[in-house]
């Protein structure tokens, strides 16, 4: 069974944002309608978005590290928003695991957002119904559009490569390779929601580099230098030809 | 939580229309079971009938909860997984049979269908008032199991949410039942006087022990399990939005620990304390004391049901302790 997630690297986040405004692009001008942008230009802007960056600062001053972390419906395989909706919007479809809000049949009665515990809900203030993350359903499985943007409009834009996606239950998709080669992990385990999209956690890149790195000590190519050299003080070729 | 008025309407309205119908049905039975003396004039058509105005005053407060109230025939869907849609059911099925119960015992149409053992008649009217019990009884567990069964809200996810439900739902039933009957003198004041005590203290019990419950829960998330990250010290920067979102709107109430405490003072004091006193107090020719016990009452169940919401510590808020 196919399970489409996002995996994505903490490692790379550089919290630009570009996901979460061509998030808000792509799916404000849509079929469902715009989303709220309220403020947008003057103090307190608010409004609904599907994706979100927050920043956290790990560790005690000076030995402090910045951790850009988005956040986003996480598709759980077991997801506690889906049973309690009474008119059944909320669905999980079985075809590729993506958790959608019908919003013609959601009453807006926020009990999906009781339900998450990790506040992936978000109620439109002017449609008046429960909206999150699509996984960009509309650009999947879009035929007009080219085969390589197919993709969550967030991974396209993500300038770091930070977002993979892809299908977690193959083991030989990129999303699945990354999850076991680099510690994938999900979020609030401790609730059992088994949520798709996984994190890729801090890692050190710093190598140490040592001078015998950069050149070999037992370089084969430097015995050719011991070799034997025409003498220096002989005539060359271009000593005696003029051009 | 941030408490929702329309929510809180709706619990405190039905489970005192609820409780108020249990009441006068069960002293009807009890009149045939002949432990009760018959009364002059029987009002349980008209309690019935007030019942039945409680639970739509409820449904009414419930519709400014949604979104979209002109969708709201949608909600019976889903009654296979979720509460709420059982909930959604039942109210109307109760609504609808104590609305024959009362129409049946005001009408002059009011059948006998058979009799029990030698002596009990059974009439059309006590049946359908049964079957009223039963969606009643069915409708307090789908009320409080909508809050009961969210496990990521551990202050709810007990069965002692149930239990209060029922209890102070039913004891602020009896106490309006007791008020009912001491205006109009029908002569069941001793059995719903003596039920209101019980029923209140019973409640005041089973809060206190799920207020000491909710003392010692430790939330087994943290800022380390929400984004995955070990080191025992993280400071929020940014939570994604600068002028709040639906997250800090709906899930973080922002009142002081002075005033949440002020509210489970009073809420104490009010519900359980202060009508238990009057009732003690009241005799069946002092309506305005069993009346006041009930405002009194009622008025501390909603302080409740608004504490009830501020004491639920919704997961998600881990990820907004820093608005920037």
């Amino acid at each position: 069974m196919t399970q489409l997630a996002l995996v994505i690297d903490l490692n790379t986040c550089v919290g630009c944002h570009a996901c979460v405004t061509s998030c808000k692009e792509w799916n404000t001008s849509g079929e469902a309608g715009p989303m709220v942008d309220r403020n947008p230009y003057a103090a307190e802007p608010t409004g609904t978005f599907f994706n979100r960056v927050q920043s956290f600062e790990v560790g005690n001053f000076p030995h402090t590290q910045t951790v850009h972390f988005p956040k986003s419906c996480l598709h759980c395989e077991d997801p506690p928003c889906v049973p309690v909706c009474p008119t059944g919007a909320s669905y999980k479809r079985p075809e590729d695991g993506i958790v959608l809000v019908d919003y013609d049949k959601c009453i807006g009665c926020e009990y999906c957002s009781w339900a998450c515990p990790y506040g992936a809900r978000e109620i439109d203030e002017q449609q008046k119904v429960m909206k999150k993350c699509t996984l960009c359903v509309d650009r999947l499985y879009d035929q007009s559009l080219p085969e390589q943007e197919r993709k969550p409009v967030c991974v396209l834009s993500c300038p770091t490569s930070a977002r993979i996606y892809g299908d977690i239950h193959d083991p030989e998709s990129e999303a699945s390779k990354a999850i076991n080669d680099a510690g994938g992990y999900q979020l609030m385990p401790e609730w059992g929601t088994e949520p798709a999209n996984h994190y890729l956690p801090r890692r050190k890149v710093d190598i140490a580099i040592h001078e015998e790195d950069l050149q070999r000590v037992d370089n084969p190519l430097r015995k050719e230098d011991r070799g034997p050299r025409a003498p220096t003080t002989r005539t060359t070729l271009d000593d005696s030809t003029s051009w | 939580m941030k408490p929702a008025l329309s929510v809180i309407l709706l619990t405190t309205l039905i489970g005192a229309g609820q409780g108020l119908f249990l009441a006068y049905y069960s002293a009807e039975w009890f009149v045939m079971l002949s432990i009760l003396a018959r009364a002059q004039t029987d009002y349980s058509g008209f309690a019935a009938g007030l019942s039945f105005l409680l639970l739509a005053a409820g449904l009414l407060a419930s519709f400014f909860h949604l979104g979209h109230p002109e969708r709201a025939w949608r909600a019976a869907a889903m009654w296979r997984s979720s509460w709420l849609s059982r909930e959604v059911i039942t109210l109307p099925l109760t609504m609808l049979l104590m609305l024959g119960y009362a129409l049946l015992k005001l009408g002059s149409y009011d059948p006998l269908v058979f009799v029990l053992g030698e002596s009990i008649p059974i009439a059309a009217s006590t049946l359908v008032g049964f079957c009223a019990v039963l969606a009643l009884c069915a409708l307090y567990v789908c009320t409080a199991m909508i809050y009961a069964c969210l496990k990521f809200l551990r202050q709810w996810h007990s069965p002692l949410t149930v239990l209060n439900f029922i209890l102070m739902g039913g004891a602020s039933g009896f106490t309006l039942a007791t008020a009912l009957s001491a205006y109009t003198r029908d002569g069941r004041f001793a059995y719903f006087v003596g039920m209101a005590i019980f029923l209140t203290l019973a409640a005041l019990i089973s809060r206190f022990a799920s207020l000491l419950r909710n003392r010692k829960l430790r939330s087994p998330s943290s800022l380390q399990s929400a984004i995955g990250v070990h080191h025992p010290t993280i400071r929020q920067l940014a939570q994604g939005a600068m002028g709040g979102s639906f997250n800090t709107r709906a899930f973080i109430h922002g009142y002081g620990a002075s005033v949440v405490r002020l509210a489970r003072r009073s809420f104490l004091l009010l519900a359980f304390i202060a009508p238990v006193a009057l009732l003690q107090a009241g005799s069946e020719t002092s309506a305005f004391l069993c009346v006041s016990a009930f405002v009194l009452q009622y008025l501390g169940l909603l302080v409740e049901r608004w504490y009830f919401f501020i004491e639920a510590e919704h997961p998600q808020n881990i990820y907004y302790q820093m608005i920037s």
